[in-house]
């Protein structure tokens, strides 16, 4: 087994968290990590990535060979497209659709959504819009989360228990909150698989 | 023991806590802040009574280690590439004195400047001051060489320096710990002038320095890090060095490497294997991250033997950091066309947070500058240095820490009025304060912000040195009072700091404003522990 993910976004959105909650439940199953991340200059809203590598066999590189990447996560929609050099052809891009504009060149929003929706194996959701459906924006993140499991290779249960290690000392509330939002992504993942 | 994941940093900081560790000193820097960082919050380090500080700057912080390490402690301290320029002084001298307790240099370079000013590669001093420098390979590495350096520091009496890239620093993995060690016991040097870098001292000191390569050699030789893996196709050798190692064995995913290859992650490299291989191969491919050190060692100056490939030849760029396509491509593999990104994606570049103190302080001095012209900002390295972006477009320079003062006395000095500094608190501590002492001896005509919101910004907020201290300290330099200014950048208070800004530019000789509110970060953090606080109160 190797998963090889992208998770990209902007600094101050917090893609750390989304890695942290899949490198738990990796190393729970008892398979090898190495997860690279961008501290420093680029954490003030400037575009941010971590490498994050999952695998049976020990792993050499702390990054992803270019064109190996199984899957990108992207909490914003124009980020998901910057590493796409990096991506498989076999490989997953999947998105939240709610720009974060910070730049005065941000692309059209319509012509982003087109460029996106040409990828081969994509799904794109507005996690903010669901998350606030489940009664806090601030869920956006396991929403998408919940979108990538289907593609993880990681065993449901064992991302569920991560989320519960995570915010049960916040207590039980915000545990069933966001088991709640990793199962809305999930269920919109696998209903709107492209 | 259950494995730890943990950033390359993080690594080293736990090995540290375990190897017996008495003290680390450090100025922030990425990518080696989280080093001290880990230490400053660990609860196991204060049990056992760690001494974990930020200091005012590098220099200060290598002397304070070498002060611990005189008094027979272990005693590690940790900057970035550039930080060792500031802490050169020490560095190098301090390889002349040499150590009684075990002192580790942790240098982090920063190699396709993902942070900073150059990519620097610090094996470079290493040689220069003719130390052993240990260079990890990955996290459990760096984890192991820090019981290993104290040790190696230990029984040659000298400092070891450690070399780390960005992408170790902060990558993290499962790591393995080690049983924990008692630190040592006090315990003065046994020459008590062996510290003493008078002429007449320093000659025999540097003596025992050079008498002592060939044991650094032979260590390197017998290191446990460094390797020789044989192979069968003897047209090409290779040697790959710290970091460098991981993206050659990626590139062979059965781990089948046809050539003899060459691990070096211990230095002066080790001459014995790597004269084996060059003798029994055609070519020779050096990979290293960083500088080409190593292939210039093996190149020499007229280049007379078998072909050497890397980064001097073209097989690898000149500049930037590794990865594995970079290495696949020098290796021969075929790297498969890539998908581009799309042309309509457009450059994020970091900026200043919503609410920053730096903006106002900005839309101030742009404006009061309107009527000089551009060109005569002298900043310095900080979040503010951002104000070189659009849409402020606000400062000319950013060199050094502390250049800012310095660069616009010596324009000052060549007739520019005004020339203006522009310096953060930190960086005002860490290495102004000097520069405006020149400034105000020679009532050179600056006029100095000193931009305060209270910490180190740019670094994740790390107590500065200088808080609650700027004024006294500009008075103590003899700066005139009613030319120190404080004004509270605020967009409501835009035209009363313009007045303000605008008779201090006018002002024929050292003045200095400061700008004074928290950094919008740090005060989040605060208010958000606050109610967490008060939350947590409620319920009980
Ligand atoms: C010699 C050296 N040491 C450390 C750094 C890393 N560094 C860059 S900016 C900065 C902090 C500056 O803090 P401050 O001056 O208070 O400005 P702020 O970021 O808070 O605006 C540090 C530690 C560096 N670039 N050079």
């Amino acid at each position: 087994m190797k998963k090889d993910i992208i998770l990209a976004g902007v600094g101050g959105q917090g893609i750390l968290s989304i890695a942290a909650i899949i490198g738990h439940a990796a190393v729970e199953t008892g398979l090898y990590l190495k997860q690279a991340e961008v501290h420093g200059m680029s954490q003030r809203g400037g575009d941010v990535q971590s490498n994050l590598r999952l695998s049976d066999k020990p792993i050499a590189s702390d990054l992803i060979p270019h064109g190996k990447a199984d899957m990108i996560l992207s909490v914003e929609p124009m980020e998901s497209l910057r590493y796409l050099p990096f991506l498989s052809p076999e490989g997953w891009v999947v998105t939240n659709t709610k720009p974060y504009i910070n730049i005065p060149d941000y692309p059209n929003e319509e012509d982003l959504m087109a460029e996106i929706g040409k990828l081969p194996h994509h799904v794109a959701l507005d996690a903010e819009s669901i998350a606030a459906e489940l009664g806090t924006i601030k869920a956006a993140n396991i929403v998408m989360l919940g979108a990538a499991s289907p593609f993880l290779d990681l065993e449901y249960e064992k991302i569920k228990n991560a989320i519960v290690f995570f915010f049960g000392r916040k207590g039980q509330d915000l545990v069933d909150l966001n088991l709640k939002a990793l199962e809305a992504g999930r269920e919109f993942a696998q209903k709107n698989m492209n | 023991m259950q494995k730890l994941l943990l950033l390359g940093d993080e690594a080293i900081a736990q090995a540290a806590i375990d190897a017996g560790l008495s003290g680390i000193y450090a100025y922030p820097g990425t990518p080696s802040t989280e080093i001290t960082q880990y230490v400053i919050s660990s609860k196991e380090a204060k049990e056992k009574g760690i001494v974990a500080t930020w200091t005012a700057n590098e220099k200060t912080s290598a002397e304070a280690a070498l002060g611990m390490s005189y008094a027979g402690k272990r005693a590690m301290t940790c900057m970035k590439h550039v930080g060792l320029n500031v802490a050169a002084d020490a560095f190098i001298n301090s390889s002349i004195t040499g150590a009684n307790g075990g002192i580790i240099f942790v240098v982090a370079d920063d190699p396709s400047m993902h942070s900073s000013q150059n990519e620097q590669d610090s094996r470079f001093y290493g040689k220069f001051a003719m130390i052993p420098i240990l260079e990890p390979t990955d996290q459990q590495e760096a984890y192991d060489m820090v019981h290993y350096g104290f040790d190696l520091s230990e029984r040659f009496q000298v400092p070891v320096m450690m070399r780390i890239t960005t992408r170790l620093a902060h990558s993290r993995a499962g790591v393995q710990r080690k049983s924990s060690r008692k630190p040592n016991e006090l315990k003065l040097p046994e020459n008590l002038k062996q510290f003493i870098l008078l002429p007449a001292i320093a000659r025999k000191q540097y003596k025992v320095l050079l008498e002592n390569q060939v044991h650094f050699e032979q260590e390197a030789e017998n290191s446990t890090y460094n390797t020789y893996t044989p192979g069968n196709d003897k047209s090409m050798g290779i040697i790959a060095c710290g970091l460098a190692h991981n993206y050659l064995m990626e590139n062979y995913p059965e781990r089948d490497i046809p050539y003899p290859v060459v691990k070096v992650s211990q230095y002066p490299a080790p001459e014995e294997m790597i004269r084996k291989l060059y003798d029994e191969c055609e070519s020779i491919l050096v990979l290293e991250e960083g500088y080409p050190l190593v292939e210039e060692l093996l190149k020499g100056l007229l280049n007379k033997g078998k072909k050497i490939k890397g980064r001097l030849d073209g097989s690898i760029p000149r500049d930037g950091e590794l990865n594995p396509a970079i290495v696949g491509k020098a290796l021969g593999f075929d790297i498969p066309e890539l998908t581009p990104i799309p042309s309509l994606v457009s450059n994020r570049p970091p900026s200043l947070c919503k609410g920053c103190s730096h903006i106002d302080s900005y839309n101030g001095l742009n404006e009061a500058l309107e009527k000089y012209g551009k060109g005569r900002v002298f900043a310095d390295i900080g979040c503010y240095t951002l104000g070189a972006l659009a849409p402020y477009d606000a400062i000319n320079t950013c060199v050094d820490m502390g250049a800012s003062i310095t660069m616009a006395k010596g324009a000052a000095d060549a007739g520019l009025k005004p020339s203006v500094a522009v310096i953060g608190d930190s960086t005002f501590t860490h290495s102004g304060i000097t520069g405006l002492l020149d400034a105000v001896n020679d009532k050179s005509s600056i006029t100095v912000f000193i931009l305060d919101n209270a910490t180190t910004g740019m670094t994740g907020g790390q107590p500065s040195s200088a808080l609650g201290k700027i004024e006294d300290i500009c008075r103590g330099l003899g700066v005139e009072e009613e030319h120190i200014r404080i004004i509270k950048p605020l967009s409501k208070k835009h035209e009363e700091n313009l007045a303000v800004i605008r008779e201090e530019l006018e002002y024929d000789g050292v003045s200095v404003i400061i700008p004074r509110r928290e950094c919008i970060q740090t005060l989040n953090k605060r208010m958000r522990e606050k109610f967490k606080a008060k939350a947590q109160e409620e319920k009980s």
